[in-house]
C-alpha cells in the first residue's frame, strides 16, 4: 500500500521533471538562438520570407503562447519536422530509437552482469590480489575515454584480429525488416531467423563493450564499496553465529542489502550512460537516436536536436522509474517507509 | 599534543605518502600541470601549435625528433598533445570553478533551510540529472555555435547536481547535529552556521570530489572535441587529435592512440589521487 | 563434576597498525549445565573478546589467540577443524545479540532467516525436517517467546517490528535448535529500562524452564544480580575476581569491583562516595 503511494509519487514527481526538462529545452530552442526562423533560413532569406516563417512557427505570439503550443505538440508525440530529413521528427526518432534502446540495453545488461560478481569478489578478497584486480580494471574503466575504447576495440577486434564487425547493426547483405519491436535480438526471434539473431549479437558486442566499460567498472566500485559496509553490520555476524554458511552470507545475507545504492547510482549514471551512446554510436556507424542526432546539430536541424534530447529525458525518467520499483522490490525499508 | 593542526597536517601527509595508488595519482597530476604551464618552453616544436604545414615529414613514426611522431600534415605530435593538456585543463578549472561554488551553496541551503528552499533546488537539481551533460552541450553547439566556451558554460551548467546532492546529503545529516544545535541556541547567523559550522565539514568530502570530477569533466570535454563540437582547429585539443588520427587508423595509429592515451593518463591521475584521498579523509560514500 | 563450558587460561592478541596489544590475559571462567553465570565488566575490559573467542567469532587477523584453551563438553574448541566448530554454532552453543535495531537483515522476513537458520542447523544435526515443519517450529519457538501472534511476526520484515518484539525475535533464533548453552551479549540495552526489564525476566524464564546454561555478559551490575547466580568480574583483559552474585554484593574482595559496585546510583541520590546534585 505504501508502496503504491510511493510510486504514485515517483510518477508525479517525473512528470514534473519532464514539465522542467521540456522548458529548458524550449528555452533552448526558442529563447537562446534570438531568432530561430533566421536562423533556420540562414543569412541570405529575405526580411519577407523570415517574416513568414515566424509566422508560420508561431513566433509572433508572445512567450508564453509559444510555450503552450510547444507542450500541445510534445503531448500529441509532435516533434516538428526536420531541415535535415524533410520528415516529421518523431517518424525519425521513432526508427533510430529501437537501435539505441537496444544497445543501451545490452550495456546495462553487460554492466550489471559483470559489474556486480566482479565488485563482489573484490569485496570478499578484500584487500588480497583479487581485490587489487577490480579495482585496477574499475579505475581504467572509468578513465579510458568511452570513444577512445571504442576506436581500439574496433582496430583490435575488427582489423587486426578480423574476429567481430566494427559498423552497423547488420551486414549489408541481409535483408531483414525489425518490423514488430524494431529490436534486432527480438524481432530475430519471432521471425525464426536464427542467422539475424547471431549477426545482430556480433555486430552488438563491440559497441555495448565500449559503452558498458565505465559503467561496469562503477557498478564494481559500488557494489564493492556497498558489500564491504554490510558486512561489518551485525546482522551478517548474527548470521554467523546462528551457523548460516559462509556462502550463502555472501550471496544472499550481504548481496540482497548491498544492492540499494549501485542500482539507485546506476540510474543517475544512466544519463552519462546516453552521452556515451553518442561517441560510440558514431564510431561504430550505429544506426541509432544519438547518431541522428549529431548529424542533426551539424546541420543546425533544431526541431531535431531538441526531439532527440526531449526523448533521453524521457528515456532517462522511465529507466530510474524502472529503477524505483526494483529498488522497492529488493528492499522492503523502501517499500514499507515509500522512500529511499 | 600541543600545536595539532601541525600535527594533523604532517599526519596525513605521511598517511597520504603511504599510499601508493594516492602518490602515482599526485605525480601523474602535478606532472601534467607542470607541462600545461610550461609548454612552450618545454616542447621541441612549439610553433606546431598552429596551422604549421610540413608536408614531407608528414605520417612520420614516433622517433628520437618526433617522440610521438606526426600528423598528417607533418606536425609533431607530443608537441601537440602537451598543449592540448592546457585544454583539457582549462575545461576542467572552468567548469569546477563554476559548478563547485554553486552547488555547495544550493546543496547547504536545501539541507540547512529545508521547506520550499529544498523542495525547489532538489526539484530543479532532479530536472537537471536528467539531461546528460554531453547532450546539452551539444544541443548548446546546435543552437550557438560550436565553441569551447559554449561547451564549457553548457557542461557547467548541468554539472553543479552532482555537488548539489552530496552537499544536501552532508547538511542533511550534519543539520540534527549537536554542534549545530548549540550553535543555533547560542544565536548564530544562518551565515555562520552555513560557512563556519557546515561548509568546513563538508571540505573533505568536495576535496574528493573535485579530484574525481576533474578527470570526468576532462573526458566530457574530450568526448565533444571529439565530436567536433570543441575548440575548433588548428588550436591542439586532445579529444580533436584522437578524431583526426582515426582516419589513419590503423596504419599510422600513433596519431590517435597516443593522444588518447594522453587523456586516459590525465583522466587517471585524477582519479588516483581523489581514490587516495577518499582513503585518507574516510568518506566512502563520495563518488 | 566437568563443567559445560570451561575457558582456561584464554589468551588473545590484537595486531592493527603493527602495535600488538594483549586484549585477554590469561582468563579462566567455568559454566556448568543448567547454571546462570554473569561476566561483568565495563567496555573495553575484555569480556566482548572472551565472547567472541568462545562462539568462534573473532577475526584472525587482527585478533590471535596466543595462549589457552576453550573446552566445550571436554572438547578443546580451538582444536576443533573450522566444520566442526561452525557445527556447534546455534546447536550446542547459541547467542543473543544485544542490539535488535541492527541484529536483523533488513531485506528478508523474520520467517525467512528463521527458517534459514533452523534449515541449517538441522541439515549439521542430521535430522530431516520438511518447510512445514520447519516453520511450524518457528511459530512455536516464537510463541515461546511471548510473542502474541507468532504467523503475522514471522511474516514480518523487522522494519515492521517494535525493539522490544525484534529482540525477543532474536531470542527466538537463538533458541531454535535448543542448545545447551546460551550466551546473552548484554540483551536489552538498546532499549529502555521496562522493555529491558521484560526481557530479561523472559530470558531468565525460558533459561531456567528448560534448564540451559546462560552466560550473561553485561556492564550492568543491576542485570547481574537479576540474572545470575554466579559472577566473573573482569578488567583490562583479566578476571579480577569470582564469587555467588550474592556474596559479591555483600562482601566485594577487590578493589575494581568495589568501586564498581560503588559506582551503580542508588535511589537516595548519591553514590558510596559522594553526592550527585540534580
Amino acid at each position: 500500500m505504501e508502496f503504491l503511494s510511493f510510486l504514485i509519487k515517483r510518477v508525479l514527481w517525473s512528470v514534473l521533471v519532464l514539465v522542467g526538462l521540456s522548458m529548458v529545452i524550449f528555452v533552448i530552442a526558442r529563447v537562446v538562438p534570438g531568432d530561430p526562423a533566421r536562423m533556420a533560413l540562414g543569412p541570405r532569406a529575405t526580411p519577407e520570407q523570415v517574416a513568414q516563417l515566424q509566422t508560420e512557427l508561431g513566433l509572433d505570439r508572445p512567450i508564453v503562447a509559444q510555450y503552450g503550443r510547444f507542450i500541445e505538440g510534445l503531448t500529441r508525440g509532435d516533434l516538428g519536422r526536420s531541415l535535415l530529413t524533410e520528415r516529421p521528427v518523431n517518424d525519425d526518432i521513432r526508427e533510430t530509437f529501437a537501435a539505441t534502446f537496444e544497445l543501451v540495453l545490452c550495456t546495462m545488461v553487460l554492466a550489471m552482469g559483470i559489474g556486480v560478481p566482479l565488485g563482489m569478489i573484490a569485496a570478499y578478497w578484500k584487500d588480497q590480489w583479487p581485490d587489487t584486480a577490480v579495482r585496477f580494471f574499475a579505475i581504467f574503466a572509468a578513465v579510458t575515454p568511452s570513444f577512445f575504447l571504442a576506436l581500439l576495440l574496433q582496430i583490435l577486434a575488427g582489423y587486426v584480429l578480423h574476429l567481430l564487425p566494427t559498423t552497423g547493426r547488420l551486414p549489408n547483405s541481409m535483408e531483414f525488416e525489425a518490423s514488430t519491436t524494431g529490436l534486432l535480438l527480438i524481432d530475430s526471434v519471432i521471425a525464426g531467423r536464427w542467422d539475424v539473431l547471431g549477426e545482430a549479437l556480433r555486430h552488438l558486442l563491440l559497441p555495448a563493450i565500449a559503452l558498458a566499460a565505465a559503467t561496469m567498472g562503477q557498478m564494481a566500485r559500488l557494489t564493492r564499496a556497498s558489500m564491504i559496509d554490510v558486512s561489518r553490520q551485525d546482522y551478517i555476524e548474527a548470521a554467523r553465529a546462528f551457523g548460516i554458511p559462509e556462502w550463502l552470507r555472501v550471496t544472499k545475507y550481504m548481496l540482497r542489502p548491498s544492492f540499494v545504492p549501485p542500482l539507485t547510482i546506476m540510474g543517475l549514471e544512466f544519463a552519462s550512460l546516453i552521452g556515451g551512446a553518442f561517441v560510440v554510436e558514431m564510431v561504430f556507424a550505429w544506426p541509432g537516436m544519438a547518431a541522428y542526432g549529431i548529424r542533426t546539430i551539424l546541420q543546425k536541424d533544431l526541431n531535431a536536436v531538441m526531439g532527440v534530447v526531449m526523448v533521453s529525458g524521457v528515456f532517462f525518467v522511465l529507466v530510474n522509474l524502472a529503477i524505483d520499483v526494483m529498488v522497492g522490490f529488493v528492499d522492503p525499508r523502501v517499500r514499507i517507509r515509500g522512500r529511499r | 599534543m600541543t600545536d595539532a593542526p601541525l600535527t594533523n597536517a604532517y599526519q596525513n601527509w605521511f598517511r597520504f605518502s603511504r599510499n601508493p595508488t594516492a602518490m602515482i595519482g599526485l605525480v601523474i597530476v602535478v606532472i601534467c600541470v607542470m607541462a600545461a604551464i610550461l609548454a612552450p618552453h618545454i616542447t621541441p616544436f612549439p610553433d606546431h601549435v598552429g596551422a604549421v604545414t610540413n608536408f614531407r615529414a608528414r605520417h612520420l613514426p614516433p622517433s628520437s625528433i618526433n617522440w610521438f611522431g606526426t600528423d598528417n600534415v607533418g606536425r609533431d605530435i607530443f608537441t601537440r598533445v602537451i598543449f592540448g593538456l592546457r585544454i583539457s585543463l582549462l575545461l576542467a578549472v572552468v567548469v569546477l570553478g563554476i559548478a563547485i561554488p554553486v552547488g555547495t551553496i544550493l546543496g547547504m541551503a536545501a539541507g540547512y533551510f529545508g521547506g520550499w528552499t529544498e523542495i525547489v533546488i532538489m526539484r530543479v537539481t532532479d530536472i537537471a540529472l536528467a539531461i546528460p551533460p554531453l547532450v546539452m552541450a551539444l544541443a548548446v553547439a546546435a543552437v550557438l555555435s560550436p565553441d569551447l566556451l559554449h561547451s564549457m558554460l553548457a557542461i557547467a551548467s548541468l554539472w553543479w547536481t552532482w555537488h548539489t546532492r552530496m552537499i544536501y546529503s552532508i547538511t542533511r545529516q550534519l543539520r540534527t547535529q549537536e554542534f549545530i544545535e548549540a550553535a543555533e541556541t547560542l544565536g548564530a547567523s544562518k551565515f555562520h552556521i552555513l560557512f563556519r559550522e557546515i561548509l568546513p565539514n563538508c571540505v573533505s568530502a568536495i576535496a574528493v570530489k573535485t579530484s574525481l570530477d576533474c578527470g570526468f569533466v576532462i573526458l566530457v570535454g574530450a568526448a565533444l572535441s571529439f565530436l567536433g563540437l570543441g575548440i575548433q582547429p588548428p588550436t591542439p585539443d586532445l579529444g580533436t587529435m584522437v578524431a583526426q588520427g582515426a582516419s589513419f587508423l590503423p596504419d599510422y595509429w600513433w596519431e590517435s592512440v597516443l593522444p588518447g592515451l594522453a587523456i586516459l593518463f590525465l583522466a587517471l591521475g585524477f582519479n588516483l589521487l581523489g581514490d587516495g584521498l577518499r582513503d585518507l579523509f574516510d568518506v566512502e560514500d563520495v563518488r | 563434576m566437568s563443567a559445560l563450558l570451561s575457558v582456561r587460561d584464554l589468551s588473545v592478541e590484537f595486531t592493527t597498525y603493527g602495535q600488538t596489544a594483549k586484549v585477554l590475559q590469561g582468563v579462566s571462567l567455568d559454566v556448568q549445565a543448567h547454571a546462570q553465570i554473569a561476566l561483568v565488566g565495563e567496555s573495553g575490559s575484555g569480556k566482548t573478546v572472551t565472547m567472541k573467542a568462545i562462539m568462534g567469532l573473532l577475526r584472525q587477523p587482527p585478533a590471535c589467540i596466543t595462549g589457552g584453551q576453550i573446552l566445550y563438553d571436554g572438547r578443546d574448541l580451538l582444536m576443533l577443524a573450522d566444520r566442526d566448530r561452525v557445527a556447534l554454532r546455534g546447536t550446542a552453543m547459541s547467542m543473543v545479540f544485544q542490539d535488535p535495531m541492527s541484529s536483523l537483515n533488513p531485506v528478508f522476513t523474520i520467517a525467512d532467516q528463521m527458517t534459514t537458520i533452523l534449515k541449517y542447523a538441522d541439515r549439521r544435526l542430521g535430522r530431516v525436517r520438511g518447510a512445514r515443519d520447519r516453520m511450524a517450529r518457528v511459530h512455536e519457538v516464537l510463541a515461546q517467546v511471548r510473542m502474541r501472534e507468532p504467523e503475522r511476526v514471522s511474516a514480518s520484515y523487522p522494519i515492521m517490528l517494535s525493539g522490544g518484539m525484534r529482540q525477543r525475535v532474536l531470542i527466538a533464533m537463538a533458541l531454535l535448535s535448543e542448545p545447551a548453552l546460551l550466551i546473552a551479549d548484554e540483551p536489552g540495552t538498546a532499549l529502555d529500562v521496562t522493555t529491558q526489564a521484560q526481557i530479561l525476566r523472559l530470558l531468565k524464564d525460558l533459561v531456567t524452564q528448560r534448564g540451559l546454561a546462560l552466560l550473561m555478559i553485561t556492564h550492568n551490575l543491576g542485570v547481574v544480580r537479576e540474572t545470575s547466580s554466579y559472577v566473573y568480574v573482569m578488567n583490562k583483559g583479566r578476571v579480577v575476581e569470582e564469587a555467588e552474585t550474592a556474596t559479591l554484593f555483600a562482601n566485594p574482595q577487590s578493589d575494581y569491583t568495589k568501586s564498581l559496585i560503588a559506582a551503580v546510583p542508588r535511589l537516595t541520590g548519591g553514590t558510596r562516595y559522594g553526592t550527585v546534585t540534580p
